[in-house]
């Protein structure tokens, strides 16, 4: 009782002033506020903007806990092959763990902290509240970059990202590009050496590197890039204990989220499936081109269009990206029609670019941010098939 | 049975409170209240004087677009008031209501004898006109206009919604009498609609008139709906519609000469410690009608619903086209992490930790908090759950917004009321004014194209 009145006393006071977005956040995230309906409907459900970034941020979880099993599992494997031949009885163990706390956690405070200031920075400036869209953002971020990220490096990656992806716009909700994926772009194209090549992987594998102790950081889509044997069995990559993102490599926890995001009706079902089932088709496409004799052992793209359909979906960033990040309603289309289409495409695209890539062997966030600039002209012509049939109707009627 | 009307988007909200099947007769003497912003997009021009002695019946203003629309007093008494706001815009007239009602004389008629012409003129002459409203647009027809059809909803699907079939029980007679007057006003058809769940309603066997079943989920009341799967409105084209309780009165218009205008008022809501039936009058003030029947002070209390009905207080009035008085508790309390944490006692459309779906016949106690604040559209496709038309509501939504009347046209603002918007504003994640967008909106095209 005490609590909740002295913050509504505050707020009192607070109000009207600069200030009042910022506390107001704080205020909000411990209590919901005491607001009435005023005018239009007197009841209101239960949902609210809070609520449905909170179960993204549930659905996180799961991924992020056990990327951080896996880069301690990553880097004492790279040392020792050894553990590979048991996982699961080296896997969650509290030395892996304590990597994950020492170089994974930075990584998620850096990204809320810095983030979360520019959103108060911008809610005061601007005086309207602080939204709820970089309490997803701040925890995808941590999950789509390599272990090896430096600090500073994600806090400019994130401030370039919110502010030119998001706030420039008008903040959450009016955004054109996904705002985490916007952050990822920047780092890959400010810093490319940090984010792909066969170091960056793995933790401590850069450090390492011309040393007696080097180990190898590399993916499995590097590997296939290159024409090389991977050494991973498909358990393994399904399971996800494989180098990567910290937090794309479990394809079961992924498809867990999906479940759970699509249980609760916060996750598009139909961008899923269809991104999923457009990857599916455009690696078949591959595999069908690499029958038929087209491309040949000789050629450099024979290692990923040789690679099985169904394995595409399970490495690499795909899954991670059809369910968390293709999903966000802001920037993918927003019709039902429009939802199947934009999937479909990001899917396809993806492995697209994956194959024929050569700097660089993955394709789900550019394919997403394509996909982002192209979801209003989707959402277009979806609602264009609507006023025709409406327009129709007229004629038929006057006819 | 011509054809039934069928849907499955939609959400029935079960609230506590419905009103037991009991009618209590209020007094009639006391104050009466006739708010002009009943009557949307009306610009009353006052024909009374404080002072002045009125029958039930007699017009208290007019439009100013069409003199001929006539406002009836629905009591006979004495003017007290004029109450006027800014710019003098006429915000009530305030009668006192004789205790022995006096009625002004329109004479009896015989429906099936008159012509389209004749029909209208008595509607105007004898006040009944407000109770025809058009699409689109959702306001007082223009009897200029000829409609392609008549519509009339025998079933309210509204939250905690007044049971018609027991509202209008008795009244076969005057709805059949005011079924064939108004079928003179159209070319085409009237078309009443009714539940198929029961066999009870008045409407059945009804003659003048196509009948037709509803099945589905609220808003399948709604005109809005019945319209759209029976003759869609199109560019150019208007559609009439009445309510039930209205044509009543315009039944018994034309059976006895007299305007009256009493109804039955279902009192609804858990703050009732006795929702029932009750016979008033519109423009009763509100405290006469729930007088001890209310728990605590802390009640909102709404004419009509909670979905798209009015706030009143006590000392207010009764709507003009209210059968409804609702009221539930306040909700201005704060809720400690009232955002994460899981929640058993509120609807949602979603399964967010919110288990509403566990339990579809469960009876909720809603209160008026927002559950949330004010945000930019965010989450797309939920809307689309709870709305049966064949429109995109977001998009029409942001078209109303950002005003841009080719594409409001194009999407189907013409088919569209602002009720048919109340559900999508109910599970509003960003908990968007929906209802008051879309009437912006529908006004400004009024204004614009006309």
């Amino acid at each position: 009782m005490g609590l909740k009145q002295n913050l509504h006393n505050l707020k009192e006071k607070y109000k009207g002033t600069k200030m009042a977005p910022a506390f107001n956040a704080i205020h909000t995230f411990l209590y919901l506020p005491n607001e009435t309906t005023q005018g239009g409907t007197h009841i209101k459900a239960a949902d609210d903007l809070k609520r449905t970034m909170n179960i993204v941020i549930m659905a996180l979880v799961p991924c992020l806990l056990f990327g951080m099993f896996n880069a301690g599992f990553q880097h004492y494997a790279a040392i020792d092959g050894s553990l590979r031949t048991d996982v699961l009885a080296n896997f969650f163990t509290f030395d892996n763990f304590w990597i994950g706390i020492i170089k994974v956690l930075p990584l998620v405070i850096v990204s809320y902290g810095v983030g979360l200031i520019v959103e108060f920075i911008f809610a005061v400036i601007k005086g309207h509240e602080v939204e709820e869209g970089y309490l997803v953002t701040g925890m995808l971020v941590p999950l789509i970059v390599p272990i090896d990220t430096p600090l500073w490096m994600l806090a400019v990656a994130v401030v370039f990202g919110v502010v030119i992806g998001k706030e420039v716009f008008g903040g959450t909700g009016m955004n054109i590009l996904n705002p985490a994926l916007t952050i990822r772009a920047f780092l890959f194209f400010a810093y490319p050496t940090w984010m792909s090549g066969d170091k960056v992987w793995v933790y401590d594998a850069v450090n390492r590197t011309g040393t007696a102790d080097a180990i190898s950081g590399e993916t499995i889509l590097g590997a296939y890039a290159q024409n090389q044997e991977v050494v991973y069995s498909t358990f393994d990559k399904f399971m996800g204990f494989i180098p990567g993102s910290i937090g794309e490599t479990s394809t079961l926890l992924i498809l867990l989220g999906a479940a759970f995001l699509i249980f609760t009706k916060i996750g598009s079902w139909r961008i899923i499936v269809s991104t999923f089932l457009g990857a599916a088709v455009m690696g078949f496409i591959f595999n069908q081109v690499v029958a038929a004799d087209i491309i040949t052992e000789s050629s450099k793209f024979y290692g990923l269009m040789n690679t099985v359909w169904w394995e595409h979906l399970m490495i690499g960033g795909l899954a991670f990206g059809a369910v968390y990040m293709a999903t966000d309603p802001v920037t993918a289309s927003q019709t039902n029609k429009g939802k199947w289409i934009y999937g479909f495409l990001i899917g396809f695209i993806s492995i697209m670019i994956r194959v024929f890539n050569p700097a660089y062997p993955e394709g789900v966030f550019l394919a997403i941010l394509l996909m982002n600039v192209f979801a209003p002209t989707i959402d277009h012509y979806v609602v264009q098939g609507n006023v025709k049939r409406r327009l129709k109707r007229a004629k038929v009627k006057t006819a | 049975m011509s054809k039934d009307i069928r849907i499955k988007k939609g959400l029935n909200i079960k609230l506590v409170g419905e009103a037991e099947q009991t009618l209590a007769v209020t007094e009639t003497a006391g104050v009466y209240a006739i708010k002009p912003e009943d009557f949307h997009g009306i610009i009353p021009k006052l024909n009374v004087k404080v002072g002045a002695e009125v029958k039930a019946g007699e017009s208290l203003f007019y439009s100013k677009s069409d003199a001929r629309i006539l406002f009836s007093s629905p009591v006979s008494g004495k003017i007290i008031a004029i109450v006027r706001g800014e710019r003098r815009k006429v915000l009530e007239i305030t009668i006192q209501a004789d205790a022995k009602q006096h009625f002004a004389e329109f004479g009896k008629k015989e429906a099936s004898k008159m012509s389209g012409e004749e029909v209208k003129n008595h509607l105007l002459s004898s006040g009944c006109w407000p109770f025809v409203k058009q699409r689109p647009y959702d306001v007082v027809a223009n009897p200029n206009q000829s409609p392609k059809a008549i519509f009339i909803s025998g079933y309210n699907s509204a939250p905690l919604a007044p049971d018609l079939d027991y509202a209008l029980k008795g009244k076969e007679a005057e709805l059949q009498v005011a079924i064939t007057a108004l079928a003179k006003l159209t070319e085409g058809k009237v078309h009443v609609s009714i539940s198929k769940e029961t066999n009870l309603s008045p409407f059945n066997g009804v003659k003048d008139a196509e009948l037709h079943g509803l099945v589905g989920p609220h808003p399948i009341g709604n005109v809005s709906t019945q319209i759209a799967q029976v003759d869609p409105i199109n560019k150019g084209e208007v559609v009439w519609v009445v309510t039930p309780q209205d044509l009543v009165v315009i039944g018994e218009l034309l059976l006895t000469g007299k305007f009256n205008a009493k109804r039955t008022v279902a009192l609804t809501g858990s703050q009732f410690s006795k929702p029932k039936y009750v016979t008033a009058y519109p423009g009763a003030t509100i405290a006469t009608i729930v007088a001890d029947n209310l728990q605590s002070e802390h009640t909102r209390i709404i004419s009509g619903n909670v979905l798209s009905g009015t706030q009143v207080s006590l000392e207010g009035s009764l709507g003009y086209y209210d059968n409804q008085i609702t009221a539930i508790p306040e909700g201005d309390d704060y809720e400690f992490f009232g955002w994460n944490k899981p929640i058993f006692n509120k609807i949602s459309a979603s399964r967010a930790l919110t288990f509403s779906w566990l339990s579809p016949s469960k009876k909720y106690d809603l209160n008026t908090n927002t559950n949330g604040e004010h945000r930019a559209f965010v989450v797309t496709g939920s809307y689309e759950k709870v709305f049966p038309l064949d429109i995109y509501p977001m998009q029409l939504l942001k078209s109303c917004m950002y005003k841009d009347l080719d594409e409001m046209e194009a999407l189907g603002a013409y088919e569209v009321a602002p009720e048919d918007f109340a559900l999508t504003e109910f599970i509003c994640v960003s908990k968007q004014p929906h209802q008051k967008i879309i009437r912006e909106g529908l006004d400004l095209m009024r204004e614009e194209i006309g």
